[in-house]
């Protein structure tokens, strides 16, 4: 025991001494929060559209102007002939276009029937969808209200009510995935070096001598980034609540009992990585590469895992910021109990022994 | 010259004498080129629908089963209590609720008005807003149906309708992947350039050989070269595999030219190297130098409108895009492969991007001391 208390004292002051090192560590996870939580949406706002207006008349322009009211649209410019649309796509400059035919307010007036195109620039087709499905909205709306001042027989109306997140601000979506994404990469970096490094810079020798066994030595390299991680995730909790005012409906404890659970399990994958390559590069790029895109894209938080093909279904299994994702959002938004997420809970835990176990498995007690 | 040549043939064996860091240059990249432009798809489909049926009356039971018949919506559970319904939504079993008030069907038919109530998990904002359009879009057609058995309407319907025809130009597809693909790779390209260049100089400050470097007559400008030429030339290697790759794999064939592209990449490279170069002189060791390039590289790759539009961010965050290389490539690289825009369509793109390399190299040089 004692000398598991002196080796963490080592460690900790490996830490402590390099200020900069510390800084980034503790600085990087409230950076990314901001930004990202202020900045990362798939809400699609002020998307830039032309106009071509053929007919040029009362009906038109009080549908442009109610496009131009939504916050979901920018009239960029309004353009002459259909050809200039192509060519105003392929500098870049608008998302979607609006073709208003000639005598659009005309066929509206005396035939109750009129026209209108949407061409968009499909090149991103999430945008495209999104913003042709918008357009249409207000486009529907419009006439709705045409059709409701006349008051037709055997109507059906409806009232939608949006549950948890009524304003729909995106952060209700996302500010759970940022903080997933957040810890686990500051996590996983921090102890995906500290054996490697020591392998690299000759010192392993002098702890392969000692008679101290490899359990040890990989715990006690555990517990001093485990302390940082905790000062990590009460910022990114603070900031979540007070910055980006995303509420904590559920119990906070629970929350923060999650939130060390999950970092336990990225500072073991983080050991893992760092038991089983042989230069402080590799466990970097693994560590990068093999975490950064894979938990971006197969966590949920960004695309929803049920649109992905089968295979990619179960592979998504295996990340643990998707089982995080589903936690935070369950307790800090729906404000549900320990009864909804036991599994979830369960599936951290299980996914943490066995990297810790095959971290130590993995340390070589020979340098090569 | 001369010194430059040795100086490049150090490097060179340097990187090809490690098999991991290769295996990584060149089998990561690819893999995920291969694997996950798949998960990049956020169309709203199958939404799950949990029905209150207060009513029980033949039109609850006809819109229903238009509603489940529109394909849009997968029918989670059919039941009489709010309450049973909320707690499918709790579990993520149901996205939306629709809510069929008793008396519905009297209402409709005697007082001529009748209201459906819908309750959407609005946690995810823009299923949320689908979702509920389209249900909306459904209900109405069922009301038209439902008024045409009633009235017989004139020649000319007093229901104004105004058809929306919608065309997606440059991927009428609206295939995922032609979007995805180009991004991604631009990410890889990127990571390897930085990340690499970052780590290598500081390397050699780490372990101590820089020192025999400092004591040699090599200029400060022909030491930064060594170290940049072999990384760009990898960086376009990878590039060639990944474009390659989206053509064998996802039949991605460029609609602009290659040359655009190449051009493009080899300035664009210039720009990312001379960023890790900058950064592993301002560095110690190599966790500093990776820990600041990936905070970086992490700012620079969501924030470029990889995953998520730029439009829709808020103004200082567009700021930032402004000097954020990967956008300016991540946009080139989308425009000249599926819009088939041309070196002329990107010139500002390409100015600026040149702009970033000459500033970033420059200052890496002006700052890299043969000092320790």
């Amino acid at each position: 025991m004692k000398q598991f208390r002196a080796f963490v004292k080592k460690e900790f002051h490996h830490i402590l001494r390099d200020k900069r090192t510390l800084f980034i560590l503790l600085g990087m996870p409230v950076m990314q929060i901001i930004i990202f939580g202020f900045a990362l949406t798939n809400e699609v706002k002020n998307s830039k559209i032309a106009v071509l207006d053929n007919s040029r008349d009362a009906a038109t322009s009080s549908l442009i102007s109610e496009i131009e009211a939504s916050r979901y649209f920018d009239i960029e410019r309004n353009i002459y002939s259909y050809n200039d649309i192509e060519q105003t796509f392929k500098a870049g400059r608008i998302k979607l276009a609006l073709v208003f035919p000639q005598n659009f307010g005309e066929d509206l007036q005396h035939f109750n029937k009129a026209h209108v195109q949407i061409v968009a620039d499909a090149s991103d087709p999430n945008v495209a969808s999104t913003l042709t499905n918008y357009a249409s909205a207000i486009i529907m709306d419009y006439q709705d209200r045409i059709t409701h001042d006349r008051h037709l027989p055997y109507t059906i109306n409806t009232e939608m009510r949006m549950l948890y997140n009524p304003q729909l601000r995106g952060a209700y979506n996302f500010v759970p995935g940022v903080m997933a994404m957040v810890l686990m990469l500051v996590c996983t970096l921090m102890t995906a070096i500290t054996v490697v490094r020591e392998k690299e810079m000759g010192t392993m020798e002098v702890l392969l001598a000692s008679p101290i066994q490899p359990m040890k030595i990989i715990i006690a390299k555990a517990v001093p980034y485990l302390l940082l991680s905790v000062v990590n995730v009460a910022s990114i909790l603070l900031l979540s609540v007070f910055v980006l005012n995303v509420p904590v409906n559920g119990s906070l404890i629970l929350l923060s009992f999650e939130s060390i659970l999950f970092t336990l399990t990225c500072l073991a994958f983080g050991l893992l990585i760092s038991s089983s390559t042989d230069s402080q590069q590799t466990a970097m790029f693994i560590s990068l590469t093999g975490m950064f895109l894979p938990t971006i894209m197969l966590s949920g938080f960004m695309f929803p895992i049920e649109n992905m093909p089968l295979p990619l279904q179960v592979i998504s299994n295996l990340v643990p910021a998707k089982w995080y994702y589903l936690i935070v959002k369950d307790v800090m938004i729906k404000g549900v109990g320990i009864e909804s997420i036991w599994k979830e809970t369960f599936i951290l835990a299980g996914m943490m022994f066995f990297l810790l176990a095959m971290a130590i498995k993995k340390f070589k007690i020979r340098l090569a | 010259m001369r010194t430059l040549r040795f100086l490049l043939q150090k490097e060179f064996r340097q990187i090809f004498r490690d098999p991991s860091i290769l295996r990584i240059i060149f089998v990561m990249p690819m893999i995920q080129l291969l694997i996950l432009p798949w998960a990049a798809d956020y169309e709203v489909k199958d939404i799950h629908l949990s029905v209150v049926d207060y009513d029980h009356s033949d039109y609850s039971r006809q819109l229903v089963s238009k509603i489940t018949s529109s394909g849009y919506f997968i029918l989670q559970d059919y039941t009489a209590s709010y309450q049973t319904a909320l707690h499918e939504i709790e579990k993520d079993k149901a996205d939306l609720i629709l809510e069929i008030p008793a008396s519905f069907e009297k209402n409709l038919v005697k007082e001529d008005e009748a209201t459906l109530f819908m309750a959407v998990n609005a946690i995810n904002g823009t299923k949320a807003n689908l979702g509920g359009a389209y249900l909306k879009s459904i209900i109405q057609d069922y009301n038209r149906e439902v008024r045409t058995e009633w009235i017989q309407f004139p020649r000319f319907s007093p229901e104004t309708t105004i058809e929306v025809s919608s065309s997606n130009w440059f991927n009428p597809l609206m295939n995922y992947k032609y979007f995805m693909v180009p991004g991604i790779l631009v990410i890889l390209v990127t990571m390897v350039g930085s990340f690499l260049s970052a780590l290598n100089i500081v390397k050699e400050k780490e372990i101590g050989t820089i020192e025999q470097i400092n004591v040699t007559p090599v200029k400060k400008y022909q030491f930064i070269l060594g170290k940049l030429i072999p990384f760009w030339v990898l960086g376009l290697i990878i590039l060639s595999i990944g474009l390659l790759i989206s053509r064998l794999a996802y039949g991605i064939n460029p609609a602009g030219s290659l040359f655009t592209i190449y051009a493009f990449a080899g300035v664009y490279l210039l720009a990312v190297l001379g960023l890790g170069l900058l950064i592993s002189t301002f560095t110690t060791t190599q966790q500093q130098a990776m820990l600041i390039s990936f905070f970086m590289m992490m700012v620079f790759i969501l924030l470029g409108g990889l995953y998520t539009s730029v439009d829709s961010m808020p103004r200082w965050a567009q700021m930032i895009t402004k000097v954020n290389p990967v956008s300016y490539f991540i946009e080139v690289m989308r425009m000249v492969v599926l819009k088939g825009s041309s070196l002329a369509d990107i010139k500002t793109h390409l100015l600026t991007v040149f702009a970033f390399a000459v500033v970033f190299n420059g200052w890496a040089i002006y700052s890299y001391r043969k000092r320790t």
